[in-house]
């Protein structure tokens, strides 16, 4: 529909950059705290412009860490949250990939129960969870390490569900033409089934990726070794300091660099992801 | 290179649905059997259970000899080709034909040959290293086609393969099929609901209603014999005209043949064995009105309104037709053209 209305599109810009303002507004914040020194946030005053202690914050940051905050440096902080984010955004994508497999392609008995069962633990995130989860994960022994950081958050009934909707959509002559052709179950899935997720994936993968790069409550909760900290726990550990002043630029410096790793994965990812979400051909 | 043979099969459905009850039949080594019937009637059933898609509830299935009830598809060595053809989308043409031959574990020297002999066929050599998507329609019926031919099967399998082409393409198709399986000499199976499909391509047609045979011949031998009201109406086009033998003794003036069976109670005529002249020999006559005529080009299609009745009668004419709409006219049925029926058990009688 083309429209020529001159106030409506006057205002709908408006709206827009506003929006884009007030998301962006913060994180400009944060880039030019991370140039400043660490006295300049506490007079009051906000400065908008960048400052020379660039270099050095962030030098700071990533070679020797607030000891006084009980941070360790950021670079093993970085490594643990990309270890997780890595192995849960895997994780989850190999089991649900699995599990749709099983409910869509096979015939067992409760296979419905089975599928409902996944379904409705979408209605248990983590935050509901999380005291039995701790016990059990307690219980084996598995806190201040990356099994217990990573494992409990692997399954996932988001992932499993969305797979098992795109197999409901490849057409069943396929699987029926491969088993003519010679294919046993995982030779199809392998040959047949993955290829074809593939752009399902990479937009799954960016979305897990995050989600694992962003937990909080969790790795909070089980680690008390500075070892296995993750970076967006690390930064609270910055904030939180007892009797003196947060130092605000070796925090925000940290916050941005905490912010690369997602942002590297949209963009290099986005095509991909693009074409994940809104692909229809097959 | 095989026989086939069914014997005594059923499929039962989950929830006691009877899809096929129990049918017998056998494919000679090289023919083209063709299962026709409208949908429903059990066709893509019997040749999935061929296949070995669908499982067999009751009796036997044969192919070379040897009883493939318990078999996987891939060990039947068949070759199907579906309607949608169900290429793998993410491989190339080339892909798609190696991919059977592969799993077979066929040597990289052999797939190569035969592959090339097979984009040779089927002229699709330029598309080879092209994507399903990337093609027209009719490319897309080849390669399926392709897939089938490369693997040296015993038996081809066809499940209504030309459905979903126009039908300029789906004509052109036909004649090639039954080339490439004249030439190949491959028993095979094809399923389809259109009769003019199932005519030309035949070496031996089956009609199938409701989960049985309801005829088994030759094409030319079902158009002439129907064994049944089914098969009459289904096979040939326009459709044969069936006339109620108690309304037609009612009619002034219409005096049926004697050598008409006592227990006939309907009789049918190919609307091309309608005369507009009277015949020599014994012959039905009647009148009626013409309601509409449909050129067809090399004939004419009418439609006309018997007279002292509410049906209508379809007459083919060749070439061009003088008659004109709301005109009244005489046809005549001979005798030698008509089909008499029972209609309680649908059979033909005498």
């Amino acid at each position: 529909m083309v429209e020529n209305r001159p106030l409506l599109t006057f205002l709908s810009h408006l709206v827009l950059i506003i929006g884009v303002l007030i998301v962006a507004f913060p994180v400009y914040i944060a880039i030019i705290a991370s140039t400043r020194a660490s006295n300049e946030f506490l007079s009051g005053l906000i400065p908008l412009l960048p400052g020379p202690h660039l270099v050095e914050n962030y030098s700071r940051m990533l070679s020797s860490g607030v000891s006084t905050s009980g941070a360790p440096p950021l670079g093993l902080m970085m490594t643990n949250s990309l270890i997780m984010a890595l192995v849960i955004a895997i994780g989850k994508i190999a089991i649900s990939l699995l599990s749709a497999f099983a409910i869509v392609y096979f015939r067992f008995p409760f296979r419905q129960l089975a599928f409902w069962a996944i379904f409705i633990t979408l209605m248990l995130p983590v935050e509901v969870r999380i005291l039995p989860t701790f016990e059990v994960v307690a219980n084996l022994n598995l806190l201040n390490s990356y099994v217990g950081l990573t494992v409990p958050l692997i399954a996932s009934a988001t992932a499993t569900f969305l797979f098992r909707q795109f197999f409901l959509t490849v057409p069943d002559e396929l699987m029926e033409a491969a088993r003519v052709d010679g294919a046993g179950p995982m030779k199809f899935f392998r040959d047949i089934l993955l290829p074809l997720s593939r752009t399902n994936i990479a937009a799954l993968f960016v979305i897990l990726f995050i989600y694992g790069w962003n937990q909080y409550l969790w790795p909070l909760l089980i680690t008390t070794d500075e070892r296995y900290y993750t970076v967006v726990m690390g930064i609270r550990r910055l904030a939180a300091t007892a009797d003196t002043e947060p130092l605000w630029n070796v925090v925000m410096a940290s916050a941005v660099l905490a912010m690369l790793p997602p942002v590297l994965v949209v963009i290099f990812m986005q095509r991909l992801f693009v074409k994940g979400l809104v692909e229809t051909e097959k | 290179m095989a026989t086939i043979d069914i014997a005594g099969i059923r499929k039962v459905y989950p929830g006691n649905v009877t899809a096929i009850h129990g049918l017998d039949l056998s494919i000679d080594d090289g023919e083209l059997v063709v299962l026709v019937g409208p949908s429903g009637c059990g066709k893509s059933t019997l040749l999935r259970m061929i296949a070995g898609l669908e499982t067999i509830t009751d009796g036997t299935v044969s192919i070379g000899g040897d009883v493939v009830n318990r078999k996987e598809p891939a060990e039947r060595d068949i070759a199907m080709v579906f309607q949608n053809y169900a290429l793998y989308p993410h491989m190339s043409v080339r892909g798609n034909l190696e991919y059977g031959l592969k799993n077979r574990g066929t040597p990289r020297a052999e797939i190569d040959a035969r592959v090339t002999e097979a984009a040779r066929i089927l002229e699709i050599e330029p598309f080879l290293e092209r994507k399903p998507r990337q093609l027209s329609g009719g490319q897309r019926q080849r390669v399926a086609m392709g897939r089938a031919i490369v693997r040296h099967p015993k038996a081809f399998l066809f499940d209504e393969p030309l459905s979903n082409l126009d039908a300029k393409l789906r004509g052109q198709m036909r004649i090639e099929i039954k080339r490439l399986q004249r030439n190949l000499k491959t028993t095979s199976v094809y399923v389809t609901h259109d009769q003019l499909e199932a005519m030309t391509l035949a070496d031996r047609l089956v009609v199938m209603n409701a989960g049985r045979i309801e005829q088994v011949g030759k094409p030319v031998e079902l158009y002439e014999q129907p064994a049944s009201l089914f098969v009459a109406g289904f096979i040939g086009s326009p459709p044969m005209n069936i006339f109620d033998v108690s309304k037609l003794r009612e009619l002034p003036g219409v005096t049926l043949p004697a050598s008409l069976p006592q227990s006939a109670d309907v009789v049918g005529a190919r609307p091309d064995a309608i005369l507009l002249e009277k015949p020599q020999g014994e012959a039905i006559a009647l009148k009626g009105t013409v309601e509409l005529i449909e050129p067809v080009g090399g004939e004419s299609h009418v439609y006309a309104r018997l007279a002292g009745s509410d049906q209508i009668v379809i007459l083919v004419i060749q070439g061009r037709t003088r008659l004109a709409e709301a005109e009244e006219i005489a046809f005549y049925l001979p005798e030698a053209a008509l089909h008499p029926f029972e209609r309680e058990s649908g059979r033909r009688v005498g």
